[in-house]
């Protein structure tokens, strides 16, 4: 035995040693990157001390990109190629993004997801999302001295599972492993409930950049339940930057605008509603391409008066959710405030007049989502203790998701709001004789027509049996994960024949798109990151072995003697895959051991409830 | 390997009592003790295996909650437990008295609307219905082990909890979605 093991950070698999892990908040104006150090969160900032990354990314000629400030300094000068708000094009075409007409890009339309055109190139919002995420990990890595096991990124809770998807192909095409997508409100409500150990029904508010969220919860001994959730996913600081955007443009009298002054007068917009935040009134100033001036003097009376409607928006979706978790404003016990929009003054007294108490806005809006990322990022890593003192996450899905049925309505299996995971089947049958086929389309949304919800995925179920009407049984799987992510299978139950097909929604990249975005981005430093990737695997395989063997020496009593003799001979595959230098030969080995101890793992865990309800049936426990 | 565990049933699951007079706290309390086991976020660390292992037992859990915390669901489920499907759309026979009672307070809703009063009546009579009715089925499932007449009060129950449903839209314009049982 060695006495000294040498480890990079982050990659050793020691049991006490700290694993690096961050929460990064990707948000439509800003991201930010967080970690736990020495069991405190902390946000990690540039070298210029700033922690805040405008979430702005600048296409060049020579196809490199220039994120963040740098950027910024350009979005009036070269709008075409500076996308801006790049979170509301995520999972999104053309038809549904908000104001096409104002925006300075040059969209193409693509199924699925737009496109937008740039000088270096065609390039999908996961892209320049990825870019953002890319610098945020560089930030991490160089701030914490060594490569990340992985990242919790930050959702909003309303985001719909297109954009979800979208969001984590943008994390993986960015070298990142993603432990968990974790909706903003519920980090939020981590960080406050940890810091002052609360108890009770909060109300998390949560107006960023370009989305909206509302979340209730409870929370109690460390349990974070999310009751219910609602929003809009497309409704956000930006619309009240617009919102005042036209009004400079009827009152200066301007009609269609060049993009470099479209972006400077919503630049000239975002700043005045800034400066009316902390002033009762400001003016706005600009100097456009065509030499005029404009010039108009605001209060913030006036601000408030013309964009009443949004905040009313928000508040009708507060009142929703509140009505979904069965409960009345004073039931209330503390309201969050999170998103730098909460800093309007007319938004921070509406929300105040609703629940009947001021909110709570201690810590830093901006900030609060990537400190609660981080602290579950650690946890998530396997940093903290594991004897159950750590807190839960519960969460919902935040929209309905369901099928077509005849007449083009839609038919929900998983309502909003359900706790996930979660998994639930339906059964189908065929409404013609000798039918051999099944149309499944998979939609999300409330509305009872197919055409008011959002589309996500439609897939054929072939090979079913020639039957009588009515006689098959296709039974439609619904599966949630924890990270809020659908798959969905089709199986014919009644022959022999199995015909099952796993769907990914559409809006998703697919596996082999990731491969080859990965490629294309590694090509330059292809040598080194190879060996990297190697690296990786061997440490994850490694780890994949110390679990099993662990578990082998606390439940071994579960196998049977052939049984255990298998998962013996997995492991010594893993190991010797393990001193070649072949990453793939890695992953086969790996993947076969963690074939190979599925059924183990499940006894495993049927044990481990055993053990957490032993000896006691709860109810004669608490009966008096 | 063969001998997967069976898939305990729901009161299993949660070391309940299966009966229908259920302390909602304890369900609670048992909720959170399995989940804070199996929850995927436990097993993130953990191999592939684990991982898939705890995704679904967790979806179980919520599953097995869901069912134990809604009256009707919880009472559906233990007719099926013991044999007795409930069969909502194939078995639609009620007690007359039954029927002529949903006709009247189908009525009674539409005059309210179109003259715009208060339901607030018609309300209570309902909700006092639906508390009849757990009475019964208390003593249907709990005492005299009836299975065979709770069913036919689930089906009721359903009926009572789908008006009650229009009752609530109030003035929105939704047609009255079909529950699942």
């Amino acid at each position: 035995m060695a006495l000294l093991q040498i480890a990079e950070p982050g990659m050793s698999t020691a049991p006490h040693q700290h694993r690096l892990a961050v929460g990064i908040d990707l948000g439509t104006t800003n991201s930010l990157v967080a970690t736990v150090r020495h069991g405190a969160p902390q946000v990690l900032a540039d070298e210029q001390g700033r922690v805040l990354l405008p979430s702005i990314v600048r296409y060049l000629a020579d196809g490199a990109a220039e994120i963040g400030h740098g950027a910024q300094h350009h979005q009036a000068s070269d709008p075409r190629n500076t996308v801006v708000s790049v979170k509301r094009f995520m999972g999104r075409g053309v038809k549904d993004v908000a104001h096409v007409e104002n925006l300075p890009y040059d969209f193409v339309d693509a199924p699925g997801m737009l496109r937008l055109r740039t000088v270096a190139g065609v390039k999908s919002p996961v892209e320049v999302s990825a870019e953002i995420l890319k610098l945020l990990r560089e930030r991490a890595e160089k701030s914490l001295g060594g490569s990340l096991v992985g990242a919790v990124i930050t959702v909003p809770a309303y985001f719909d599972d297109a954009q979800r998807q979208a969001t984590r192909d943008a994390a993986r095409l960015a070298g990142l492993n993603v432990l968990r997508l974790l909706n903003e409100p519920t980090a939020a409500a981590l960080a406050y409930g940890l810091d002052r150990a609360a108890e009770g029904v909060y109300a998390v508010y949560d107006l960023g950049g370009g989305t909206f969220d509302i979340s209730i919860l409870r929370l109690s001994q460390g349990v974070f339940k999310v009751l219910a959730t609602g929003g809009d996913s497309a409704l956000g600081g930006d619309d009240f930057d617009h919102r005042l955007y036209c009004w400079a443009l009827e009152q200066a009298n301007l009609s269609l605008l060049a993009p470099q002054d479209q972006r400077l007068l919503t630049v000239k917009a975002r700043a005045a509603k800034e400066a009316l935040s902390s002033r009762g009134a400001t003016t706005l100033q600009a100097r456009l391409s065509t030499g005029q001036w404009v010039n108009l003097s605001i209060s913030a009376e006036a601000f408030a008066a013309m964009t009443q409607h949004l905040v009313a928006k928000t508040l009708e979706a507060t009142r929703q959710a509140l009505r979904d978790a069965d409960l009345k404003a004073a039931d209330v016990n503390g309201v969050v405030l999170v998103g730098g929009a909460t800093r309007m003054p007319h938004v921070r007294k509406a929300v105040a007049d609703l629940f009947g108490r001021p909110p709570l806005a201690d810590i830093d809006p901006d900030q609060v989502v990537a400190i609660g990322a981080a602290l579950q990022a650690d946890l998530l890593a396997g940093n903290r203790s594991r004897d159950g003192a750590d807190w839960l996450l519960l969460d919902v899905i935040p929209l309905s998701l369901g099928l077509e049925t005849m007449g083009e309505l839609v038919e929900h299996v998983i309502a909003r709001n359900s706790p996930i995971p979660v998994t639930r089947a339906q059964e189908f049958t065929t409404f013609r004789d000798g039918q051999t086929a099944m149309a499944i389309h998979v939609v999300q949304g409330e509305r009872e027509l197919v055409g008011d919800c959002r589309s996500l995925a439609r897939f054929e179920l072939r090979g079913i049996p020639p039957m009588t009407a009515g006689a098959a049984r296709v039974r439609v799987c619904f599966q949630v994960d924890a990270d809020g992510l659908l798959s969905v299978t089709a199986r014919e139950q009644t022959s022999g024949v199995e015909a099952s097909v796993a769907v990914k929604p559409s809006y998703g990249l697919s596996d082999e798109d990731i491969a080859r975005m990965l490629q294309e981005s590694l090509a330059a430093v292809d040598a080194d990151m190879r060996a990297r990737m190697l690296r990786e695997q061997q440490v994850e395989a490694r780890r994949l072995l110390e679990a099993t063997e662990a578990a082998l020496a606390a439940d071994g009593d579960l196998l049977a003697a052939g049984e255990r003799a298998s998962i013996v001979e997995l492991l010594a595959g893993v190991r010797a895959a393990t001193r070649a230098s072949d990453a793939d030969a890695v992953k086969a080995a790996v993947d076969a051991l963690a074939r190979g101890t599925e059924e183990f793992a499940e006894r495993r865990m049927d044990r481990s409830i055993r053990a957490a309800l032993a000896g006691r049936r709860v109810d004669d426990v608490l009966a008096k | 390997m063969t001998n997967v565990p069976a898939s305990p049933d729901y009161f299993e699951l949660f070391g309940l009592t299966p009966r229908f007079a259920l302390d909602l706290d304890a369900l609670e309390i048992a909720y959170q003790r399995v989940q804070s086991r199996v929850h995927p976020d436990r097993h993130a660390a953990g191999t592939a295996a684990d991982r898939r292992a705890a995704m679904h037992w967790a979806a179980l859990a919520n599953e097995a909650y869901r069912t134990l915390r809604d009256e009707g669901r919880r009472a559906a489920y233990l007719c099926e437990l013991a044999g007795v499907p409930i069969d909502a759309s194939s078995n639609t026979a009620m007690p007359a008295s039954f029927l002529a009672r949903q006709l009247e307070w189908r009525e009674a809703l539409a005059e309210s609307r179109a003259q715009g009063r208060p339901v607030a009546e018609l309300q209570a009579e309902v909700d006092e219905q639906r508390s009849e009715t757990l009475r019964a089925l208390a003593a249907a499932l709990d005492c005299a082990q009836d299975r065979k007449h709770a069913a036919a009060l689930v089906r009721q129950l359903m009926f009572i909890d789908r008006f009650r449903a229009e009752l609530r839209a109030g003035g929105e314009s939704r047609s009255a979605h079909s529950t699942q049982g």
